[in-house]
C-alpha cells in the first residue's frame, strides 16, 4: 500500500480535465490530504492531449514524478501519451464506452469504470467528468459529504438543476469508486494531516501576483505571453480591490516604458513576460539602467529561440536576464524555489528596485507557474513596503553624485523641484550632456550601485549534512525537484545548494563550492548557464551536469537516478 | 503668468539657426504659461530626435525617454498622477515611425495628454533621410530615386481612429499655433497637435515659404463633424490648418481604468490595504 500516489489526468485540451483537476485537488486539500499538482499542455485551445498530475501524500509533496499510480484517459491516444510514464503497477481507470483503444491487456492493469453511462443516467453525459471526481473521491475514503459540499459549492452559480444533477454525478461517482475498494481493486492507504487545513493552495502565478500585491504593486502593463499571463490576470482581477492599474499594453515595448513611466510619477510598477517578449522589453530595460529607474520584471521562462514551445519550460532565458539591455548598469536576479519564494522574493523585489533604482528580476518558469500545492499559510506580520521617494526641494537634482551613487529620488508634484531624466548621458539635474569626463562620474555611479548590492546578496540554502563530500547546485524550479531526489539518494555524504538569488552571485558561493570534493549542476537548459555564471564569478568550473531541455521539467526518479548513475 | 519661469539659464541649444523647433519652443511656453501651468505640475515627455530635445531647454519636469517611446510612459505618467499636465512631443520620425504603433493605440487609449508632433517631413538628427510624412519623390542621400512611399497621414490615421482631438498647425504662425495647443491641453483626452516646421538643414522643399502658399486655415468648420473632418485631412493639393476634429464624450483612460472614481489620490500617496491581502490570502485556505 502506497501512502504517496500520483494520479493522471489526461485528455484533449477543453475536454475539462482543467475542471477535474480544480475539484480533485481542493477536495484533496479539504480532506486534509497534501496535495500537489502540475500540468503540461500543448499550444491550443482544444483538441490535442495534456496531462494534469496529482499527487497526493501523507507528507509534503511538492514535485513532479514520472510515475502513474492512477490513469484516467479521457480521450483516444491519452494512454499512449504518456506510454513511457506507465508501469504494470499503473491503474487505468477507463470508461471502455468511450475509448475504444486497443489495449493491451497483458501489460497494463485496466479497470472498466462507466464514467459516460453513469452521467447519461443522471441526465448528460457532460457530467462524467464530476463522476470521475466522486470515483476518486471514493477510492480515498474521502467523505461523500465533503465532495459533494465542494461540488455544490464550485457549481453554486447554476442552476439548481445543474447543481443537483452535478451531486448526483458525484454520488454516482463516489459509489463506483467505492465499490472498486469494497471489491479489494484497489487500496491505498493515505493519512490525513491535521497541518492541511490552516495552509493555503497556492500556484506559483498566485504567489507571484499575490508578492507583488505585498510589495505595494499599483501598476502592471504587459502583453499576454504564456506561461506569464496569469500574473496579469490575477492583477487585473483584483484591480479594484487593490487600486492597481492593469494594462494590456499593444507591444512589450510599451508595456516595459508604461512601467517605467509610472514609477517616475510614483506608482509601483511591474512587467510579466515571458522570453520573446523580454527581447521586446530589453530597450526599455537599458532605459531603466540609464534613468535610474526601479522596475520589476516578472520573466516566467518558456523554451527558445523565438516562439520555441510557447506552453512548455526551461531555464534558458537566465543569460538573457543578465545582460540584456545594452550599455552597462547594475541589476538583481532572483529565482524563486517554492511557493513561499515567490511570493517573499516577489514583495521584496519591489523594495530592492526602490531603494537602489535599478531592474529587479524574478525569474520563473512555466512548470512552476503551473504548479501548486499546499503550503503554511503567507505571514504577512512582517511586510513592509518600503518607500524611497523624497519630497523635493527647489534645488532638487535627480542625479546627484552621492558617496555610495544612489541619489534621492523625486517625483514630479511632490515638493518644489523639478524631476529632469533622460536617456542620453545626462548631468545631475537630468539635463542631456556630452561632457566626458561627466560621463565618467555618472558610469561610476551608476555601477557604485552594484557593490551595495553583492553586500546584500540573498545567501544560497543549503540542505543536507554540512560535512557534505558531493553537492548538487541548482536554482529556480528545480528546487523541490532536487530536494526530493536527493532525499531519495538516502546517503549521508551529499547536500545540495539552491540559490534564490543567482544575480549578483551571493558572495557565499564559493564557500560551499569549495568545500565539496564533487559538485554537480542540475539545470533546465542545454549550456548550463547558471555553471557558466559561477565559473565567471568565482573560477569554479563545475563539469558535471545534469541538464534537460525537452520541454518538460526533471521527474523526480529521472533526477535520482541520473545522480545515482553519477555517484556510484 | 510669465513665460520666463519656464527659461533655463546658460544652456547650449543644439538646433540649427533658423530651425522651425524655435519659434515652437518659444509658443509652447507661451501656451503653458498663458493656461498658467506651474512648472512643477507639467511634464515633458519626449523621444529622441531634434524636436526630442525641447525638454532641455524648458524649465519643467522632463521625461527624456527612448527612439519612438514617449506615449507610452506619457500615458502612465498621467494615469499614476493625473493632477499633472503631460504632454509628449517628439519629431514625426519619432511618433509616426519608430513610434507608429504607440501611436495608435494611445489614440485607442485616450489618455488625457497632448501629442505635439514637430513634423518637418525629413530626419533631421541623422541627416536628411526620408521619414514617414516625407512626401513623393522627395530625393535623399538613402531614397536616392525619390521617396515612392505613401505618405503616413497622421490626422486621416487619428480621425479613424476616433481620436478625441484632432488639429494641425505651422510653426511660422505663433498666434494660431498657440492657440490651438491650448485647446489642446485643456481639452479632456488624446490631443494631436501636428506642427509643419520648416526643416532648414535637409529639407530644401517643404521650406517656410512653401508652407505658407501650400496651406490655409479651415474656415466654417464644424470639428464636431466626423465626415467632414476626415474629408479635410485627407486633402493634399492644399494642406488645411486648424482643429480638425474634437469628440467631447469620449472618456478619458484614466475616467475608464475606474482607479480615480472613489478619490482623486495620486498613486504615490497610496498604500496596499494589508487587511485585504490578508483576506485575499485566506481564501486560498480553501474552506467551505
Amino acid at each position: 500500500m502506497r501512502n504517496d500516489l500520483s494520479i493522471v489526468l489526461c485528455g484533449q485540451a477543453g475536454q475539462g480535465i482543467q475542471t477535474v483537476e480544480y475539484l480533485l485537488t481542493r477536495i484533496f486539500k479539504l480532506a486534509g490530504y497534501n496535495v500537489f499538482a502540475t500540468k503540461e499542455y500543448m499550444s491550443r485551445i482544444r483538441g490535442g492531449t495534456n496531462s494534469t498530475e496529482i499527487r497526493i501524500s501523507s507528507g509534503f509533496v511538492r514535485a513532479s514524478v514520472s510515475r502513474i499510480d492512477i490513469l484516467i484517459p479521457l480521450n483516444q491516444g491519452a494512454v499512449q501519451h504518456v506510454e513511457k510514464r506507465i508501469s504494470p503497477q499503473t491503474i487505468i481507470l477507463v470508461d471502455k464506452e468511450t475509448i475504444t483503444d486497443d489495449f493491451d491487456q497483458t501489460r497494463h492493469k485496466f479497470i472498466d469504470v462507466p464514467f459516460t453511462k453513469t452521467a447519461s443516467e443522471i441526465g448528460n453525459k457532460i457530467y462524467s467528468n464530476v463522476v470521475a471526481v466522486g470515483t476518486i473521491a471514493g477510492l480515498f475514503g474521502i467523505g461523500l459529504q465533503t465532495a459533494s459540499e465542494y461540488v455544490k459549492q464550485f457549481f453554486s452559480a447554476k442552476s439548481d438543476d445543474v447543481v443537483q444533477k452535478n451531486l448526483a454525478a458525484a454520488k454516482e461517482g463516489f459509489n463506483l469508486g467505492a465499490g472498486l475498494v469494497n471489491s479489494s481493486k484497489i487500496k491505498f492507504d493515505i493519512r490525513n494531516d491535521a497541518d492541511v487545513k490552516n495552509q493555503i493552495l497556492l500556484s506559483g502565478t498566485e504567489a507571484v501576483a499575490l508578492g507583488a500585491i505585498a510589495g505595494g504593486c499599483n501598476f502592471i502593463s504587459a502583453y499576454p505571453m504564456s506561461p506569464s499571463t496569469g500574473v496579469l490576470v490575477f492583477l487585473a482581477r483584483q484591480a479594484k480591490d487593490f487600486g492597481i492599474i492593469a494594462e494590456q499594453a499593444e507591444d512589450e515595448i510599451a508595456a516595459m516604458n508604461m512601467a517605467i513611466g509610472a514609477w517616475y510619477a510614483g506608482a509601483r510598477a511591474m512587467v510579466t513576460t515571458s522570453g520573446g517578449g523580454f527581447a521586446l522589453m530589453t530597450e526599455g530595460l537599458s532605459l531603466a539602467g540609464m534613468l535610474e529607474s526601479p522596475i520589476v520584471i516578472h520573466l516566467a521562462q518558456r523554451p527558445g529561440p523565438a516562439t520555441g514551445l510557447p506552453t512548455r519550460t526551461e531555464q534558458a532565458d537566465l543569460e538573457l536576464a543578465l545582460y540584456a539591455g545594452h550599455g552597462e548598469f547594475p541589476r538583481i536576479i532572483l529565482t524563486p524555489g517554492n511557493i513561499e519564494d515567490a511570493f517573499y522574493l516577489t514583495q521584496k523585489a519591489f523594495n530592492l528596485a526602490d531603494r537602489y533604482q535599478i531592474p529587479v528580476f524574478i525569474l520563473t518558469d512555466q512548470y512552476f507557474m503551473d504548479s501548486y500545492y499546499n503550503t503554511a499559510c503567507l505571514d504577512l506580520s512582517d511586510i513592509n513596503i518600503e518607500k524611497h521617494i523624497i519630497k523635493t526641494d527647489v534645488d532638487y537634482k535627480r542625479y546627484k553624485l552621492t558617496a555610495n551613487g544612489i541619489s534621492p529620488r523625486g517625483i514630479p508634484g511632490f515638493g518644489e523641484g523639478l524631476v529632469v531624466v533622460d536617456s542620453d548621458e545626462h548631468d545631475e539635474a537630468g539635463h542631456i550632456t556630452e561632457d566626458l569626463d561627466l560621463r565618467v562620474e555618472m558610469v561610476d555611479k551608476r555601477l557604485k550601485k552594484l557593490e551595495l548590492l553583492k553586500d546584500e546578496t540573498i545567501p544560497p540554502e543549503l540542505s543536507g549534512p554540512d560535512d557534505y563530500k558531493n553537492l548538487v547546485v541548482c536554482w529556480g524550479s528545480t528546487y523541490n525537484i532536487v530536494r526530493e531526489a536527493v532525499k531519495n539518494l538516502g546517503r549521508d555524504d551529499i547536500a545540495f545548494l539552491h540559490f534564490r538569488q543567482v544575480y549578483p552571485l551571493p558572495n557565499e558561493t564559493s564557500i560551499y563550492l569549495q568545500k565539496a570534493q564533487r559538485t554537480i549542476i542540475v539545470e533546465n537548459n542545454a549550456t548550463s548557464q547558471f555553471a557558466k555564471l559561477i565559473k565567471l564569478h568565482t573560477g569554479i568550473d563545475i563539469k558535471e551536469k545534469i541538464l534537460k531541455y525537452n520541454g518538460l521539467s526533471f521527474y523526480v526518479e529521472e533526477l535520482t537516478e541520473k545522480l545515482n548513475d553519477l555517484l556510484n | 503668468m510669465d513665460t520666463q519661469i519656464f527659461d533655463m539659464a546658460n544652456i547650449d541649444i543644439a538646433w540649427c539657426p533658423g530651425c522651425g523647433n524655435f519659434p515652437i519652443l518659444k509658443i509652447l511656453k507661451q501656451a503653458v504659461a498663458e493656461l498658467g501651468i506651474e512648472p512643477i505640475n507639467l511634464v515633458l515627455v519626449s523621444g529622441i530626435g531634434q524636436a526630442a530635445k525641447i525638454p532641455h531647454y524648458f524649465k519643467t519636469n522632463v521625461f527624456n525617454g527612448l527612439h519612438g517611446r514617449a506615449l507610452p510612459p506619457a500615458t502612465a505618467i498621467k494615469a499614476a498622477n493625473p493632477a499633472l499636465t503631460v504632454i509628449a512631443e517628439s519629431g514625426d520620425g519619432d511618433m509616426y515611425g519608430e513610434g507608429g504603433n504607440h501611436f495608435l493605440h494611445t489614440i485607442r487609449r485616450n489618455p488625457d495628454i497632448t501629442n505635439i508632433v514637430h513634423n518637418n517631413m525629413v530626419y533631421g538628427l541623422t541627416k536628411g533621410q526620408a521619414s514617414p510624412t516625407s512626401q513623393k519623390g522627395f530625393k535623399t542621400p538613402v531614397q536616392v530615386n525619390g521617396v515612392f512611399l505613401e505618405p503616413f497621414n497622421p490626422l486621416a490615421v487619428a480621425i479613424a481612429l476616433d481620436a478625441s482631438f484632432v488639429a494641425r498647425c505651422f510653426a511660422g504662425d505663433a498666434e494660431q499655433t498657440k492657440e490651438i495647443i491650448k485647446n489642446a491641453i485643456k481639452h479632456k483626452g488624446y490631443a494631436l497637435v501636428d506642427i509643419f516646421q520648416p526643416c532648414v538643414s535637409f529639407n530644401k522643399l517643404n521650406t517656410y515659404q512653401w508652407f505658407k502658399e501650400n496651406t490655409y486655415y479651415l474656415e466654417d468648420h464644424d470639428p464636431l463633424d466626423r465626415q467632414r473632418a476626415f474629408e479635410k485631412a485627407i486633402q493634399t493639393d492644399e494642406l488645411p490648418l486648424g482643429i480638425f476634429y474634437i469628440n467631447p464624450e469620449k472618456p478619458s483612460f484614466e475616467e475608464n481604468i475606474g482607479t480615480y472614481q472613489e478619490k482623486q489620490t495620486p498613486l504615490y500617496r497610496r498604500e496596499p490595504d494589508l487587511q485585504k491581502l490578508c483576506n485575499l490570502v485566506d481564501k486560498f485556505k480553501i474552506l467551505i
